[in-house]
């Protein structure tokens, strides 16, 4: 595999990264109501599948109103977690300046709290994207989705974790923030965790105050079907986020860094590396919405806080920036990227073929002069 | 006498409101009910415009029917207005023209517009009925002493008339029985905001006199503010308690001649643009940390909020002028200069506006 700094000269790369910021510039300045409206009805979306899944549990006797019920509030907190929560906390709308749009007070119906999400995602997976040691939403600390994570009898349960992990994501996105792997490593300490945790617990009892109790509570005789339906419209938002998101990083062609690639990185140097660590996944405009347009992993990765409904229109432009400087630009459609992420799963469960690790990083392409050190140290796993 | 039958009504309301917080958690329950109607949220104040009017070629008066967490406020008063422009929230202060009685749920505002302005040229072209637009609860001293004054005089310009006229239309409404006068200037006749209503007004304890800075002939006073006007109109005027709003040249000569007189004291004023600030980008030292964003800037001698925005932050804000406080974030350590007051503090976990503060030397923001 190539490495990061070798694919462009420093030119190449320089020019790489005004083109970029061009598009940025573009859609920026062209930032405007359009924008709001939109979210805006997604928003009012959102509400009205959520009250109707609220509704129609009244009738959940009736099994296809319970399954509609079900599938209601699913989209709810389908809407809730990807199209509107993950960007809005992204400040994706902050230019509005409408507080209900805020990214630092913006909070979602989701076990995670939004503040200690935003310090995670925002900052640690966005800035140090598949840079490992660093980007701790490489396997979530718990899986092994990289060969140059070292492996250990622990991960023989990857796929078990991995199941595990879909059918909880929303308390695996809960927990994740507790860094617990940094607090084995001793880099964080458990007193440190006070205001985190405080906060997990604030959050968890509300969720599973509204979810699994007064909800079920209030339709009296139905509740343990009310109980059965909310926890599915979680089960399936569970899925379905875990699926989107670990398409976008851990398809097989997808790379991954080394701390000491990404020292001293220029912008044109960081939008590299967060094309090369991001995938797409291709598919209709409602598949779009449903995904929070994470589907447009690429582009989001690229510009985080631009609003997501931008992404699509400036999806080809990017494609064609890449194939400009013979960038891979990965994409598929959703079983192929699943599939692919599955089978790293499984593969990277069993030990590496050879005894010997490569400890030097065998880089083929042409040197630049500009290059970094590029010996890459043993890491420690991020597994606890 | 307090009957337990409300009582018990209030205690079952709050039970379901609180309720209703818990199940419509994490939005809560006016994210909802703002959807159904955007008036019927709770905790946020909201308008509706209910009439507009344009009373000169570059005044709109609008008419607002207020939410149900309004609570009133006292003549002289203002409010934060918000409307949404090109998808961005503006926020400007605006002085309520009605009287602190009447109907507790309808606000009146006057507003010019500024040719060169955003806030003021929107709603002058595009305020509707049914309009709705976000407000404040009210702020500022610029209100009468609970125990009223036997002799007031109010002096304004153009649309400085706002929040005096409210004192005026409240000292109506309570039968004051001491002296009061009215001094206010326009261009010219057409100029002249509220004319009916001032007509209405002047009676046995309110008198109403009118200066016309750009015509000779027409009122009871003519030309740019000079004491002598005040000689004319309200002799004595030493001696009463003064109430001034209007542009700055206006606020300025009352100002002085207040000053020269030696009864500064009695004069109490509003401004609705600020005066300058005193900015030097030459000698600015040290760095500036905002320390929850993670944002690091040299300090360039701007004030703290355009810092901030040049870094790529955006904090909440209204008037950028020192008046609002909506900007006001905590100074964790180093030193700032108010740029309004030249006051330098070095306190430490110290609340600072954002917008009317510079920094000297290193200063850490919690924002
Ligand atoms: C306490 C208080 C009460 C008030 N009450 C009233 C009232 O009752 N009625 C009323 O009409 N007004 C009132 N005002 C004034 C009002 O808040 C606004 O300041 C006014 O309406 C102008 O707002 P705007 O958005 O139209 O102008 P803004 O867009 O804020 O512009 C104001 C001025 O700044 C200049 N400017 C704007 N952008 C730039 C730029 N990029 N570069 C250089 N210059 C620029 C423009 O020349 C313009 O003249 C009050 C103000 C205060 C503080």
């Amino acid at each position: 595999m190539t490495g990061l700094q070798d694919r462009l000269t420093p030119e190449q790369v320089e020019e790489f990264g005004r083109e970029l910021d061009a598009i940025r510039q573009r859609i920026v300045a062209d930032l405007g109501k359009d924008d709001v409206d939109y979210i805006n009805r997604i928003i009012k979306a959102q509400r009205g599948f959520e009250v109707a899944g609220r509704g129609l549990m009244y009738l959940g006797f009736l099994p296809p109103v319970w399954l509609a019920a079900v599938a209601s509030l699913s989209v709810s907190k389908i809407l809730d977690n990807m199209e509107i929560g993950h960007n809005v906390m992204h400040g994706q709308y902050d230019w509005t300046r409408i507080p209900e749009l805020n990214s630092k007070t913006f909070e979602w119906d989701t076990a995670a709290p939004g503040d200690n999400w935003r310090h995670s995602h925002n900052y640690m997976h966005h800035t140090h994207t598949n840079v490992l040691d660093k980007d701790r939403d490489v396997g979530y600390g718990i899986l092994r989705m990289d060969p140059d994570q070292p492996w250990h009898p622990y991960y023989l349960g990857n796929p078990v974790y991995a199941t595990f992990l879909a059918l909880f994501f929303q308390w695996g996105v809960w927990f994740h923030d507790l860094e617990v792997d940094r607090i084995i490593k001793g880099e964080l300490s458990w007193a440190e965790t006070k205001e985190v945790r405080r906060k997990m617990r604030a959050k968890a009892a509300k969720q599973i105050g509204k979810d699994y109790v007064l909800f079920p509570l209030l339709t009296g005789p139905l509740a343990p079907l009310t109980l059965l339906g909310n926890a599915s419209a979680n089960l399936v938002r569970n899925l379905w986020a875990f699926a989107i998101i670990f398409c976008g990083h851990f398809p097989a062609d997808v790379e991954s860094f080394t701390e000491s690639e990404t020292e001293n990185e220029t912008r044109g140097q960081w939008y590299l590396r967060q094309i090369l660590g991001s995938a797409n996944i291709t598919g209709g405009p409602l598949f779009h919405i449903m995904s929070g347009n994470l589907s447009h992993q690429i582009e989001h990765h690229l510009f985080p806080d631009i609003p997501a409904r931008r992404y699509p229109e400036i999806a080809d432009e990017v494609r064609a920036i890449c194939e400009k400087y013979g960038l891979p630009y990965h994409t598929g459609p959703l079983y192929k990227q699943l599939a692919s992420v599955a089978k790293k799963i499984v593969t990277l469960a069993l030990p590496p073929k050879g005894t010997l690790r490569t400890l030097v990083g065998g880089h083929t392409g042409r040197s630049t002069g500009a290059r970094q050190v590029t010996v890459d140290a043993p890491r420690d796993g991020v597994a606890a | 006498m307090t009957t337990l039958l409300p009582r018990r009504a209030t205690r079952t309301h709050k039970a379901a409101v609180s309720l209703a917080e818990r199940l419509l958690t994490p939005h809560g329950i006016d994210r909802y009910l703002e959807l159904v109607d955007p008036l019927l949220v709770r905790s946020e104040i909201r308008a509706r415009v209910t009439h507009v009017e344009h009373p000169t070629r570059d005044t709109v008066t609008l008419t607002l029917a207020l939410s149900r967490a309004w609570r009133g406020f006292s003549a002289g008063q203002y409010v934060r207005v918000s409307v949404d422009i090109d998808g961005v929230r503006r926020t400007r202060c605006y002085s309520p023209a009605n009287s602190q009685y009447g109907d507790p749920r309808t606000l009146e505002l006057t507003i010019k517009v500024d040719p060169n302005g955003l806030v003021s040229r929107h709603l002058h072209e595009h305020a509707h009925v049914g309009m709705v637009l976000g407000i404040s609860h009210p702020d500022g001293t610029f209100t009468l002493p609970a125990w009223r004054p036997d002799f007031l005089l109010f002096l304004s310009g153009g649309s400085g008339i706002t929040p005096v006229l409210s004192m005026l239309r409240t000292l109506h409404d309570e039968g004051y029985q001491g002296r009061a006068v009215f001094l206010h200037y326009a261009d010219a006749a057409d100029e002249v905001l509220y004319r009916d209503t001032l007509a209405d007004l002047a009676g046995d304890s309110i008198e109403v006199a009118l200066g016309y800075t750009a015509t000779e002939s027409g009122a009871d006073v003519h030309g740019l503010f000079t004491p002598e006007h005040l000689d004319a109109v309200a002799p004595g005027w030493r001696e009463a308690e003064t109430y001034l709003c209007g542009p700055p040249g206006l606020m300025d000569a009352v100002r002085t001649a207040y000053t020269d007189a030696g009864v500064s004291e009695h004069l109490h004023t509003e401004e609705f643009t600020p005066p300058a600030l005193e900015i030097d980008t030459a000698s600015a030292t040290g760095t500036v940390r905002f320390s929850r964003s993670g944002q690091e800037t040299a300090n360039s001698g701007e004030v703290l909020l355009e810092q901030a925005e040049q870094a790529g932050l955006r904090p909440e804000h209204g008037c950028r002028m020192g008046i609002c406080f909506s900007c006001t974030q905590v100074k964790t350590s180093g030193c700032v200069r108010n740029a309004l007051t030249g006051e330098i503090s070095a306190e430490e976990n110290e609340e600072i506006q954002l917008c009317i503060s510079v920094p000297v030397g290193d200063v850490d923001i919690n924002c």
